[in-house]
């Protein structure tokens, strides 16, 4: 009951095997993925993608990308996936501390806003998943 | 005959400019291999964003979209991603040579790399941003970019945006070239173009065909993934383009350092066969000396 799983961002190839399930950030909620899943396109937000391989479940923090659903497989096009390991938890709680100062100066300019949010939400997402583990 | 001591004083300083550019020789191939490698690693990436978005386009109304949308007005801005250092032979030289010929006279520019933005600035251009891009090129790097440059063509500012960059065919080729950014040609969306990876094809033909048949489902709908997917083909089309470049640089800062280094040898060589002589010269002439002396002593 295995289909094939790409993470993929433009620097590399960071995950290509076969999994049981996987759940994505869908921009409008969770969706979980199972095999033979219809064709589809859907855009990601920044949070937290689950897989299941051999009974295990393995967690990455994600940020901006879509995915696309093939037949027997399934691509992850993202511009960060980053497991728990390699997070560093107080360059992370900087770098969103940054964005945050950043926020409160940036007035009513909304793409910046925006921009700045997403940037603080990938954090999020990365410090959650390594405060969950402990 | 030249002196002694000059002769030997030019052979030590081409010997350490020639230790220097084999350095960098060294250093530029390095870095070469990891933009290659750089390159290669984009084009999973580039290969699916592609797959996805020729399937898009069959699902969407064309030109429905802003970033899609050709205007009549013949503003354009450029980007012009040129090298932050020179030693890297007639790299930057050729690139402005190109950017000469086709852009507009009024043309504004955005530049990445202290080269050309000096080039640019001399000959009084219009000049509105600059960024500077880390070696090897980050993805986080490529966004701000594109961002600027998509609001700038959104807000009307400008009709159209370009961009010159140096293709990188091989270690000995690169190609100076200038490509429209936006608004994305719908013909080109999709398409395969030869910047997008090292070398060899990225999309074969079967791959687009295989894609073509599928019917995905769109979540939300099929124009709400276009409005997400188009920024991110923006992004990495500029991420794509800078990695390029900087294979281009490397590249070509190694073969210019390389030429350097042999000719210093070549030169180095030339220099110690004159010293040679020259010393030999000099003690043929001593020896004279001396047994003119002894034949006045008999």
């Amino acid at each position: 009951m295995a289909f094939q799983l790409d993470i993929v961002t433009p620097e590399k190839t960071i995950f290509s095997d076969t999994v049981d399930d996987v759940y994505l950030p869908g921009s409008e909620g969770e969706m979980g993925i199972l095999e033979m899943h219809a064709a589809l396109v859907a855009p990601l937000q920044p949070g937290e993608l689950r897989y299941l391989k051999d009974g295990k479940v393995e967690e990455l923090a994600v940020g901006e990308g879509f995915v696309e659903v093939t037949g027997d497989k399934v691509s992850v096009l993202i511009d960060l996936a980053i497991g728990e390991d390699a997070i560093n938890e107080a360059d992370v709680e900087e770098a969103m501390k940054r964005a945050q100062d950043a926020l409160e100066g940036v007035g009513d300019d909304v793409d910046e806003q925006a921009a700045l949010q997403t940037l603080i939400a990938k954090s999020e997402a990365m410090l959650n998943l390594k405060r969950k583990r402990r | 005959m030249a002196n002694l001591r000059d002769i030997r004083r030019r052979i030590k300083s081409v010997k350490s400019t020639s230790q220097i550019t084999k350095a960098m020789e060294l250093v530029a191939a390095a870095k070469m291999k990891k933009a290659q490698n750089q390159a290669l690693a984009g084009r999973d990436y580039a290969d699916k964003l592609n797959k996805v978005l020729v399937n898009l386009k069959a699902n969407t109304e064309e030109e429905s979209h802003p970033l899609l949308a050709k205007r009549d007005g013949g503003k354009e801005l450029m980007l012009v991603i040129s090298t932050e250092r020179g030693l890297c032979g007639g790299l930057n030289t050729n690139l402005f040579k190109k950017i000469h010929t086709e852009s507009s006279e009024d043309a504004h520019y955005v530049t990445s790399g202290k080269k050309l933005r000096q080039t640019l600035a001399k000959i009084g251009k219009e000049l509105i941003a600059d960024w500077q891009v880390a070696d090897p090129v980050p993805f986080n790097d490529a966004k701000p970019i594109a961002k600027f440059l998509t609001e700038k063509f959104l807000s009307g500012e400008y009709d159209k945006i370009t961009v010159a960059f140096n293709n990188f065919v091989s270690t000995l080729n690169q190609t100076p070239e200038v490509v429209q950014l936006l608004p994305i040609e719908s013909a080109d969306l999709g398409e395969k173009q030869d910047y997008e990876g090292v070398g060899e094809d990225t999309v074969s033909e079967t791959d687009k065909s295989a894609a073509m048949n599928v019917e995905y489902e769109f979540e939300p709908n099929a124009e709400g993934v276009l409005d997400k997917l188009l920024p991110l083909y923006i992004n990495f089309q500029i991420y794509q383009m800078l990695v390029e470049a900087r294979a281009s640089e490397h590249s070509a800062r190694m073969v210019a350092m390389k030429a350097a280094t042999d000719n210093a040898k070549n030169m180095i060589k030339d220099l110690t066969l004159e010293y040679n002589k020259a010393r030999q010269a000099a003690i043929t002439a001593e020896l004279l000396e001396i047994t003119t002396a002894m034949k006045a002593m008999e």
